[in-house]
Parts: C-alpha cells; sequence; structure tokens
C-alpha cells in the first residue's frame, strides 16, 4: 500500500477529523492491512442492515489513523433474511477482518447477531445473542415485529476445552460475589494456575441498538448517556458530536469547555473508585476507605456545580442542560486542589507499602508488543505502552486549548494500570483548574436544526476507560435510522484473557479490576 | 505504616453523625432500630445486576462508604443467596439475565424480600420492554419496594429497604 491513499477520502461533517470510503470486497482486507501496517488501530465494526430490494447492507470498519478516524465501508447485497438463517450463510457474506485486528472476530460475531450478515471467521458461535430470540430472526432487520423465544432457556455455549492431566473448569457468573454487572468466565486451571480464561458477556444485553431506532434523533442522547452509566458524559457527549457533525451545528464554547469539565469530572470520579477497589482486592481495605470518602465528596462536588452526582442528562444536542455560577466554580476547583493533595498523600501510602507492591507488580502482565497485537485501546493500552489518548490525538473544543499530558507505561501489570490512574487523577484535577479558570462567556447551548436528508455523523470521546465512538446514520427530520455505540471494553476484554494466563486464580479479581472494563457498555 | 496510621487519624470518623434535621442520617438510624427489631441480627443483603447500566452499582457502592456507612447501621452485603434476607435487583431485567435472577431468588431462604432500584427497576426505565428486555423487575420477581431515581441517590437507597423491612 503505498502511504496516505485514505487522505481523499470523503470528509465527514464533525468537530472530529473523521474520513469515509467506500471499498470493494476485494479492497476491503488490502484497505485494513494497509491501515494496521501503517499504525491504524480498530476502534469499532459494526453493520448497517439493508432493505429488501432497496438499499444493500453496509459493513463498516472505524478505524483510528494519525490524522483522524477513517471509516471503511462495503456494501454487502446478499444478507440472511430473517427466516433463512439456516444453510445460507455458507461462505459469509464479507471477507472478516480478525487476521487484521484480532479484536473484529468478537465484533463481527455480535453484528451477524443483530443484522444477519455474516463475515467470514470460522468462529461462528453466537456472541450478542444467548437464547432469548430465535436464531434465524435478527433484531436489526428492517421494523419486523419484535420476536422472543418461548420461555426463558439456558443455552449451550461451546466453550474451548483445555485437555492434560490435572486440567479442570472452574465456572464464574454470570451473578459475582460482589456488587458488580454480570458476566461468565470460564477458567481452565491446572492447581491455582490459570492455563485458560474464557470470558462469555452478553449477559446485560436489552436491545440498546434497536431502541435508539424507536426514539427520536433529539432523545437518543438520553439513551446513549444509559449505554454505561460509568461513562454517561463521555457518551451523551459522542453521540452529540455525531448529531452536531450531521446537522452542521457548532457548539457555543462555553459548552464546550463545560462539556469538558464534566467529562475530567467523570474521569476522577471513576478513578477515585477504582484505586480504592484495587487497594481493597489486594486486602488493604484502609484505601477502599479513604478512596470511598473521596469519591463521596467528589460527587457531591459535583452535584453542588451541575445538580447531579452522575450527569446522566447534563449533555445535550447542541450544548449542556446545565449552566454554572461563578463562585460554585471557584469552590469545586479548590475542591480538585484538595483531591489532588489527598491523593498524592494516598499515592504514597500505596507505593511504600510491601504488600501492596507484592500483589501489584508483575501480576497480570500485557506486553507493549502484545497490546498493539491485540488492539488495547484506552487507559489499559496506555498502561502497555499504547500511547494514544483521542483528546490529545485529534484534539477538539476545548481540548485544543487546554492540552491534557498523556499519560503512558508500559510494563503493562496491574501496577501500571494504577499509575496511569494516579497520573490521570493528577492530571484532571489540573484540566479541571484549567477549565474552569478559563470557562468562556456567552451560552451554553444552541440550536441543532433536523436534518432534511439522511446523514451520517461519528463522534469520539475520550471517557475514563478509552475512547467510546457512537456513529449515527440520522434523518431526515427527527429519525434515527441506525446507531452504534461501541465502547473500548470490547477490545480491551480479549487482553484481560492473556493477562491472566499463568497468574493464580486468587489474583483474577485483582487483575479483573485493574482494567474494569464495562458489561453493559458491551453487551447493548 | 506510620503514614498510613496518621492518615487514619488525621482523617478521623467521617460517618455522618446520627444529628437530628439531617434526612439521610435520620434515615440510617432509623434503619438501624427496625433492623435491630426486626431480625435481631445483620439484615444481609445479596446484590444482582440484572442488565443495569451500572449506574444504580455505583450508587448501591456508596452507601457502604465511610459517609453513608451502612454497615454501622447494621447491614451488610453478601456474596451468596443462601445468606440474604433481602435481594436489591437493579436494571431492567435483560431476558438473558432471566434466569439468573430467578435462581437466586430460589436460592435464598423464606421469608425474603425484594427491593427494585432504579428507574430501570421501576418501570424499565429508557430500555422498556423488548425482545432482549423483560422490563421491570416485577415483570419477574414480587418486588417489597421499589426506587426510582436515575441513580437513586444512596439515601433514597437506604430509604429503599427501610421501607422493605417495614412492611
Amino acid at each position: 500500500m503505498s502511504g496516505r491513499w485514505w487522505d481523499d477520502a470523503y470528509q465527514v461533517n464533525g468537530a472530529l477529523p473523521v474520513r469515509r470510503l467506500s471499498v470493494t470486497a476485494e479492497e476491503w482486507r488490502p484497505c485494513a492491512s494497509g491501515l494496521a501496517a501503517a499504525g491504524g488501530r480498530l476502534l469499532s465494526l459494526w453493520v448497517v442492515p439493508g432493505t429488501p430490494d432497496t438499499a444493500p447492507a453496509l459493513v463498516r470498519a472505524a478505524v483510528a489513523i494519525a490524522s483522524g478516524v477513517l471509516v471503511l465501508e462495503l456494501s454487502v447485497a446478499d444478507q440472511v433474511r430473517g427466516g433463512a438463517a439456516e444453510g445460507s450463510t455458507g461462505a459469509g457474506n464479507y471477507p472478516g477482518l480478525e487476521a487484521i485486528f484480532p479484536g473484529a472476530s468478537r465484533m463481527q460475531r455480535a453484528a451477524y447477531d443483530l443484522c444477519g450478515v455474516r463475515s467470514t471467521d470460522p468462529d461462528r458461535r453466537p456472541w450478542l445473542r444467548h437464547a432469548a430470540w430465535p436464531a434465524d430472526w435478527f433484531p436489526l432487520q428492517g421494523a419486523g415485529d419484535a420476536q422472543v423465544a418461548a420461555g426463558a432457556v439456558v443455552d449451550d455455549y461451546a466453550f474451548l476445552r483445555v485437555q492434560g492431566d490435572g486440567v479442570h473448569e472452574i465456572p464464574v457468573g454470570p451473578v459475582h460475589a460482589g456488587i458488580i454487572e454480570p458476566g461468565h468466565f470460564r477458567f481452565s486451571v491446572v492447581g491455582e494456575k490459570v492455563l485458560r480464561l474464557e470470558t462469555r458477556l452478553a449477559y446485560t444485553h436489552k436491545g440498546i441498538e434497536r431502541r435508539f431506532a424507536e426514539i427520536g434523533l433529539f432523545e437518543g442522547h438520553r439513551l446513549a448517556a444509559r449505554v454505561s452509566g460509568d461513562s454517561s458524559v463521555a457518551y451523551s457527549w459522542a453521540y452529540c458530536q455525531a448529531l452536531e457533525g450531521l446537522a452542521g451545528c457548532t457548539v457555543p464554547p462555553r459548552a464546550a469547555w463545560l462539556r469538558g469539565l464534566m467529562l475530567e469530572a467523570e474521569r476522577i470520579a471513576n478513578h477515585l473508585g477504582d484505586l480504592g477497589a484495587l487497594g481493597n482486592d489486594a486486602g488493604f481495605a484502609f484505601g477502599l476507605a479513604q478512596f470511598s470518602r473521596l469519591k463521596e465528596h467528589w460527587l457531591r462536588a459535583i452535584e453542588a456545580l451541575f445538580g447531579q452526582r452522575y450527569l446522566m442528562d447534563a449533555i445535550v444536542p447542541g450544548g449542556t442542560a446545565v449552566d454554572v455560577a461563578s463562585d460554585v466554580v471557584q469552590r469545586f476547583v479548590g475542591h480538585a486542589g484538595q483531591l489532588a493533595h489527598d491523593v498524592c498523600a494516598l499515592r504514597q501510602i500505596y507505593e511504600e507499602h510491601d504488600g501492596l507492591r507484592d500483589r501489584f507488580a508483575t501480576t497480570g502482565s500485557v506486553s507493549p508488543t502484545l497490546a498493539t497485537w491485540l488492539g488495547i485501546i484506552g487507559l489499559a493500552g496506555r498502561a502497555s505502552g499504547q500511547a494514544h489518548d483521542a483528546r490529545v490525538d485529534w484534539p477538539t473544543p476545548p481540548y485544543d486549548d487546554v492540552t491534557p499530558a498523556i499519560v503512558v507505561r508500559s510494563y503493562g501489570d496491574v501496577a501500571a494500570r494504577i499509575a496511569v490512574r494516579f497520573d490521570e487523577v493528577l492530571e484532571s484535577c489540573r484540566l479541571v483548574a484549567r477549565l474552569a479558570g478559563g470557562l468562556p462567556e456567552g451560552p451554553s447551548r444552541a440550536e441543532v436544526a433536523l436534518p432534511t436528508a439522511p446523514a451520517f455523523g461519528l463522534g469520539v470521546v475520550e471517557a475514563w476507560r478509552g475512547p467510546v465512538l457512537v456513529a449515527l446514520d440520522a434523518g431526515p427530520g427527527n429519525r434515527v435510522l441506525r446507531c452504534h455505540p461501541h465502547d473500548p471494553s470490547w477490545q480491551n476484554w480479549p487482553a484481560l484473557e492473556h493477562a491472566v494466563i499463568g497468574n493464580i486464580v486468587p489474583d483474577f479479581p485483582l487483575i479483573n479490576k485493574s482494567f474494569n472494563l464495562s458489561y453493559s457498555g458491551h453487551d447493548l | 505504616m506510620l503514614r498510613t496510621l496518621r492518615r487514619i487519624c488525621s482523617v478521623g470518623i467521617v460517618t455522618e453523625p446520627l444529628t437530628a434535621g439531617d434526612e439521610s442520617l435520620r434515615i440510617r438510624e432509623a434503619l438501624q432500630a427496625q433492623v435491630r427489631e426486626v431480625l435481631g441480627r445483620a439484615l444481609c443483603i445479596r446484590h444482582v445486576d440484572a442488565g443495569s447500566c451500572n449506574g444504580c452499582e455505583l450508587e448501591i457502592h456508596a452507601v457502604a462508604n465511610p459517609v453513608y456507612n451502612i454497615e454501622g447501621a447494621g447491614i451488610r452485603f453478601v456474596a451468596s443467596p443462601r445468606h440474604a434476607d433481602l435481594l436489591l435487583v437493579t436494571g431492567p431485567v435483560s431476558a438473558h439475565m432471566e434466569i439468573a435472577l430467578r435462581r437466586t431468588y430460589e436460592a435464598m431462604p423464606d421469608p425474603k424480600l425484594v427491593v427494585a432500584i432504579g428507574d430501570c427497576g421501576c418501570t424499565g426505565g429508557i430500555f422498556g420492554e423488548s425482545h432482549a428486555s423483560r422490563g421491570r423487575v416485577s415483570n419477574v420477581l414480587p418486588v417489597d419496594a421499589a426506587v426510582p431515581g436515575c441513580p437513586p441517590s444512596p439515601t433514597r437507597i437506604l430509604q429503599g429497604i427501610l421501607t422493605a423491612i417495614g412492611r
């Protein structure tokens, strides 16, 4: 591939540098390989189902490259129609990308479950569908009536079996022994040592992508905020970014800065929770007590500023639903300063604690080479040498003015993921002060016009866990044709499976927490 | 070690004192009295996320933080449904979690209580009922108290638990 052929691709409207390129089935894989060779990373792969006789289905792959996001688009005429699944799926409808981007495998399986478009990936096990609806019915195909399998049943999922002397399996979940989301972990172990972990997800699948098409375009940000409740600011922002882009709306500067303030506040709250839980999982209850106290006071500060502890409906198309008073902002900045001071004190305790060091260091390692190959993104990626952050790589307001310092570690173990969190909390406290200090005057919301023709928009926002993506096909009018929200957990769940290999079973909770991946954001 | 001890001393007890006038604290006091009267021991809670977005989980975590200090009110979260008096359920019940939720409930000894947490647990919320969602928790299990909110604050969660054990 000679370089930069993608620069001529069609530019998608919006704040983010997004290009879109239609390719043929013959070009699909070479294009993906060329992008991968140039350092491109798969952000998401999804399918837009076609309509009978009028439009073919579209397979889309969003790839992160240095200059922005490139969306490759492939038309597929022969998707499987409802009622005809058996036997008609022979060779697959399009070439799979799993050999180029390993993370694509589960996305391709999910796309088949929802849309009836099959890749050539030899792994044909269902991914998002358990047994809740029939295998020959596809929830996102047209407006057909929803079908529900008769009575709840447990399906039989073909886990990969590990064989050998003394190998046994430990099944865990979907209900876990704690206040956490549900999912199933299948460990193959010898003694205490983990040989293999296979995750099975989609227990919290609640039909979000179909739901998007049932509610209005100007209601979608509310659903987006609830894709993963710990990242509601990031998701609602990404949705609005996509919508504002396709509708040709530029948000007022004050709105952009308020959104930045909310996003950093959300990052701080989540990192504080994780830092406490990680101490606790290593037997250091002091850490949980201290950090959960800091988190509680931080949530109260957010509530004092924005009126909610968790900012579910604070970001709306065109800007923000809330504005802030300058005296309250000043108190918030003061709080962030005190918080940074407290976090530094606790960091010193964590770093000097022999017991914690023993549990954190070299546990659950993912080398930079493996991370690059797997395509790990976000926080976990940065802990394994993947120096990417959407705020820095493709700065949109307010990050074009207030530049975050990117935090990277290369050792890729639990300790690295903790170090990244500590650094990012402190960096976000600094950003909070800068954003609050430079908050532009003016309105915090602009009008967004209804699209007059079908249009495509894309939003990417660096949430605390990594980049969340929302791809939106909308209009005309107040209609969502297809909305695909994508969580970085898709790429990072397979990394967890690698990280745990060779570790002991009792370290799994610690390793798992150090990633703290989303179930709901993945299961949709 | 010395630094840790110093920190513990300097932060002190942050659980909000049981003074009258503060709504959230009267609830803790009432809860403690109720639990003691009804059970004569700790109230044991098992939580199940039946399909939530994880927002409610964050606030359930918060009731256990040192500020709300639910353990100080004689309530604890347990790992097994066999040990639980009360089931705290979040989310619209996803079709994929229906069986796991029912089995968790069946594994609890009688008498048992169910509290549905959040707008989704109360009504199905924005997700509603569909091929993948059974909607509100009461579509699947008998519910003793329901706590609206998206997500409900820790105080409202404590109120919901109080309502359920007061029945």
